[in-house]
C-alpha cells in the first residue's frame, strides 16, 4: 500500500488529514440532524414576539406560558395533545400486538411446516411487500364505511396483522436463530404444535420480535395518512392529526404556542429513540440486507 | 407394523390463516373495490349519494385530461395530461428524483467512510445515532416544524435576509421551486441516514478476503470502492431505489402540513401537491369516490411500472458487472 506515497511518514500524515476533514464533514451534517430541534426547543421558550425577531439561540423563560396557551386554544382542536397521544397510544399498542404475533406466526408456520401452498404463500407476501397501503385508500374508505367500522379505531389496528416486511424480518432470523431440532424435541416431548409456537418458539424469536415491536409501533404512531383518511369526529384525532390541526388557522398567529406543540409531540419519540438507538440501528442494518 | 404418522402440514394452513384472511379482507380486497370504483360514477352531493353507476373510462378521462364540462354529463377533453391529478404525479417524481440522488451519493460516500479499514473514524456511533434521529421523528412534526422555520416570519428566513442571502421581501412560501425544494431536503435530510446505515450493513456483509486479495494485487482504496464495493452493492442499491421510488410516490405526510392554504392545498398555487395529497382532496374532501379511486389506479400503474423499470434496468446490468468481479 505504501507503493504510493514517499515516506511511511507523509503517508500516516495524509491518512491524519484525511480523517480530520471526514471527522469535521460528519460533525456539520450531525450539526445539520440536529439543528432544526435545537432552535424548536429555543423558540419552545420564548414569547412569540421575540420569535419573530430571528434566531436565538439562548433559552427564554415563556414555556410554561406557551404550554398554558397551547392547552387554552387547544380546546378548539377537539382534542388535547394529551388525549391525541393517548389515542395514538390506543392504536399503536393492539397493532403492534398483533402485527408481531400474527406474522411470526405466519413467518414460523412458513419456516416449519412443510405443505403444498408453503411456497406460494412466500412468494405471495413477498410480492404485496411492493404494493402500497396509500393506493387502495379508497376503496377501504368506502369497505369501511359499508361494514360500519368508519369512524372507529378498528381500521388502524386489525390490518397491521398482515405485515410482509415483519414476516420478511423474522423469517429471515427464524431460518439463522431456530433450530428445527428444538420443535421436534417439545413435538416428542407430547407438546401441541400451537403450545410448541408459544412455549418454545416464541421465546427465542425475542430480541428480532422486539426490534420488530419498535419500527412497528413507531410506524403505527406516525402514521397520518390512514387515520386523516378514516377518523372525521374531531374528539378522536390522534397525534399525527393533532400536529395536522397546529398547521390550521386557529394556531397560525402564534409561534410560540406551535413550538411547544411540536416539542410535545416529538417528546416521547425523543426518549424512545435514545434508550433504544442501539436496536434501532441494529435493526435498520439487519432489515436492509436483503439478498 | 408401520408407525403411525401425523399430518403436520394442516397446522401450516391453520397458522398461516389469520395473517392471510386479513390480508384478502382489508388489503385485498379494498385494492379490488378501487378498481371496481374506478369504472363507476359514485360521489355525494348535498349529502346525497349518487351511484354508483357504471360509466366506462370517463373516470379516467377526468383524471389523465383537462376537460370542459359541456352540461348533460357530457364534457370535452381541452388538452390530454394536463390536470391536477397528472402534474401531482409529475411533481411528486420530481420531488422523489432530487431528494434520492444526492441522498443515495451521500449515504455511499459516508458508508466508504465508516467502513474505511485504513482511515477509521473515531465517535462513529454518536455519528450514526445522530444522522439516523430525523428518520424516526414524526414526519408530520417535521413538516410543520421546517414550516415554522422557513415561514415569511420564520427565524431561517429572517436569518437568509439579514445576510443578505435572499432579498428582503423574498418569501419562499410564494415560491414553487423553493417549496419544492425544501420539501425535497427534508425527505432528503430524513432519509440519508437510513440508506447510510443499510449500506454500511451491506459493505461489512461483502467476503473480507476479496479485499485482502485486492490490496495484495496493489489496488488502491479507490479502486477497491469502484471495483468490488460499489458492485457487490449493486443489489442493496438496487432494492433502496425500488422501495424508495415505492414510498416516494407514496409522498404524504410531509408535503401536507408544509406549504398548504387553508384546505390543505400544496402550494404556491397547486406546485407542492403530491398524487396522494391530490387523492385525499378528491375523496375525503370533494366526496367524488370515482374519480379518486380512478386517480388511486393511475398511481398504482405508475408505480407498478417505475418499480419494473428499476428493477429490469439493473437488472440487466448485474451479469456483466459480476463477471468482471469475478476475473
Amino acid at each position: 500500500m505504501a507503493k504510493n506515497t514517499n515516506t511511511e511518514e507523509s503517508y500516516s500524515a495524509q491518512i491524519r488529514a484525511k480523517k480530520i476533514f471526514r471527522s469535521v464533514i460528519c460533525i456539520l451534517l450531525c450539526f445539520m440532524s440536529m439543528f432544526p430541534f435545537y432552535i424548536m426547543i429555543i423558540n419552545a421558550t420564548l414569547p412569540s414576539a421575540d420569535i419573530q425577531k430571528g434566531i436565538h439561540l439562548i433559552p427564554g423563560t415563556s414555556f410554561i406560558k406557551n404550554f398554558q396557551n397551547l392547552m387554552k386554544k387547544a380546546d378548539g382542536v377537539g382534542t388535547s395533545v394529551w388525549s391525541a397521544m393517548f389515542h395514538s397510544a390506543l392504536i399503536a399498542v393492539p397493532a403492534t400486538i398483533l402485527n408481531i404475533y400474527i406474522s411470526t406466526l405466519t413467518a414460523y408456520a412458513i419456516s416449519t411446516y412443510q405443505f403444498k401452498l408453503k411456497n406460494a404463500a412466500h412468494s405471495f407476501i413477498m410480492a404485496i411487500m411492493m404494493i402500497p397501503a396509500q393506493v387502495s385508500i379508497i376503496g377501504f374508505m368506502q369497505f369501511m364505511m359499508k361494514i360500519h367500522l368508519y369512524d372507529t379505531y378498528w381500521p388502524l389496528i386489525i390490518p397491521a396483522c398482515a405485515a410482509p416486511t415483519t414476516y420478511y424480518f423474522m423469517k429471515q432470523y427464524i431460518s439463522q436463530a431456530l433450530s428445527l431440532e428444538i420443535i421436534e424435541a417439545a413435538r416428542i416431548d407430547g407438546s401441541a404444535e400451537f403450545a410448541t409456537f408459544n412455549k418454545i418458539a416464541l421465546p427465542l424469536m425475542k430480541p428480532a420480535m422486539s426490534t420488530q415491536a419498535i419500527f412497528a409501533f413507531i410506524g403505527s404512531w406516525n402514521n397520518l395518512y390512514t387515520p386523516s383518511m378514516i377518523l372525521f369526529d374531531t374528539h378522536k384525532k390522534t397525534l399525527p392529526m393533532f400536529i395536522m390541526s397546529l398547521r390550521s388557522e386557529q394556531f397560525r398567529a402564534d409561534y410560540g404556542i406551535i413550538y411547544v406543540g411540536l416539542f410535545l409531540t416529538i417528546l416521547p419519540i425523543f426518549v424512545v429513540y435514545f434508550a433504544l438507538s442501539k436496536y434501532i440501528i441494529a435493526g435498520v442494518a439487519l432489515g436492509g440486507v436483503k439478498e | 407394523m408401520k408407525k403411525k404418522t401425523v399430518e403436520y402440514g394442516k397446522y401450516g394452513y391453520i397458522f398461516i390463516l389469520p395473517f392471510f384472511l386479513v390480508f384478502l379482507v382489508f388489503q385485498l380486497y379494498p385494492l379490488i373495490y378501487t378498481f371496481y370504483l374506478s369504472f363507476v360514477e359514485y360521489y355525494e352531493k348535498d349529502m346525497k349519494m349518487v351511484g354508483p353507476k357504471f360509466n366506462g373510462l370517463k373516470n379516467f378521462m377526468l383524471v389523465l385530461a383537462n376537460t370542459k364540462p359541456l352540461g348533460g354529463g357530457k364534457y370535452e377533453i381541452v388538452k390530454w395530461f394536463d390536470n391536477h391529478t397528472v402534474m401531482a404525479i409529475k411533481q411528486t417524481l420530481i420531488i422523489w428524483v432530487i431528494n434520492f440522488i444526492p441522498q443515495i451519493l451521500l449515504a455511499l460516500l459516508l458508508a466508504s467512510w465508516f467502513t474505511d479499514t485504513v482511515v477509521k473514524l473515531k465517535g462513529q456511533g454518536a455519528f450514526k445515532v445522530m444522522m439516523f434521529m430525523p428518520n424516526i421523528i414524526t414526519a408530520s412534526s417535521i413538516a410543520v416544524l421546517f414550516y415554522s422555520l422557513f415561514s415569511n416570519q420564520g427565524p431561517i428566513t429572517l436569518f437568509l435576509r439579514k445576510v443578505g442571502i435572499i432579498s428582503q421581501d423574498y418569501n419562499f412560501m410564494e415560491k414553487a421551486g423553493a417549496t419544492i425544494g425544501i420539501i425535497a431536503f427534508m425527505q432528503f435530510w430524513m432519509w440519508y441516514g437510513n440508506s447510510m446505515i443499510v449500506l454500511i450493513a451491506g459493505i461489512l456483509g461483502i467476503n473480507p478476503s476479496l479485499y485482502e486479495a485486492a490490496m495484495v494485487d496493489g489496488a488502491n482504496g479507490r479502486q477497491q470502492f469502484y471495483k468490488i464495493t460499489l458492485p457487490l452493492l449493486k443489489p442493496i442499491i438496487q432494492f433502496s431505489l425500488v422501495t424508495s421510488a415505492i414510498g416516494g410516490l407514496q409522498m404524504y405526510d410531509i408535503p401536507s402540513l408544509f406549504n398548504v392554504n387553508a384546505s390543505f392545498i400544496g402550494g404556491p398555487n397547486y406546485a407542492s401537491e403530491t398524487i396522494t395529497m391530490w387523492i385525499k382532496q378528491l375523496g375525503f374532501t370533494a366526496h367524488n369516490y370515482g374519480t379518486a379511486a380512478a386517480a388511486s389506479i393511475v398511481l398504482f400503474i405508475v408505480t407498478l411500472a417505475i418499480s419494473m423499470v428499476f428493477f429490469i434496468v439493473t437488472k440487466e446490468r448485474e451479469p456483466k458487472q459480476r463477471h468482471a468481479v469475478i476475473r
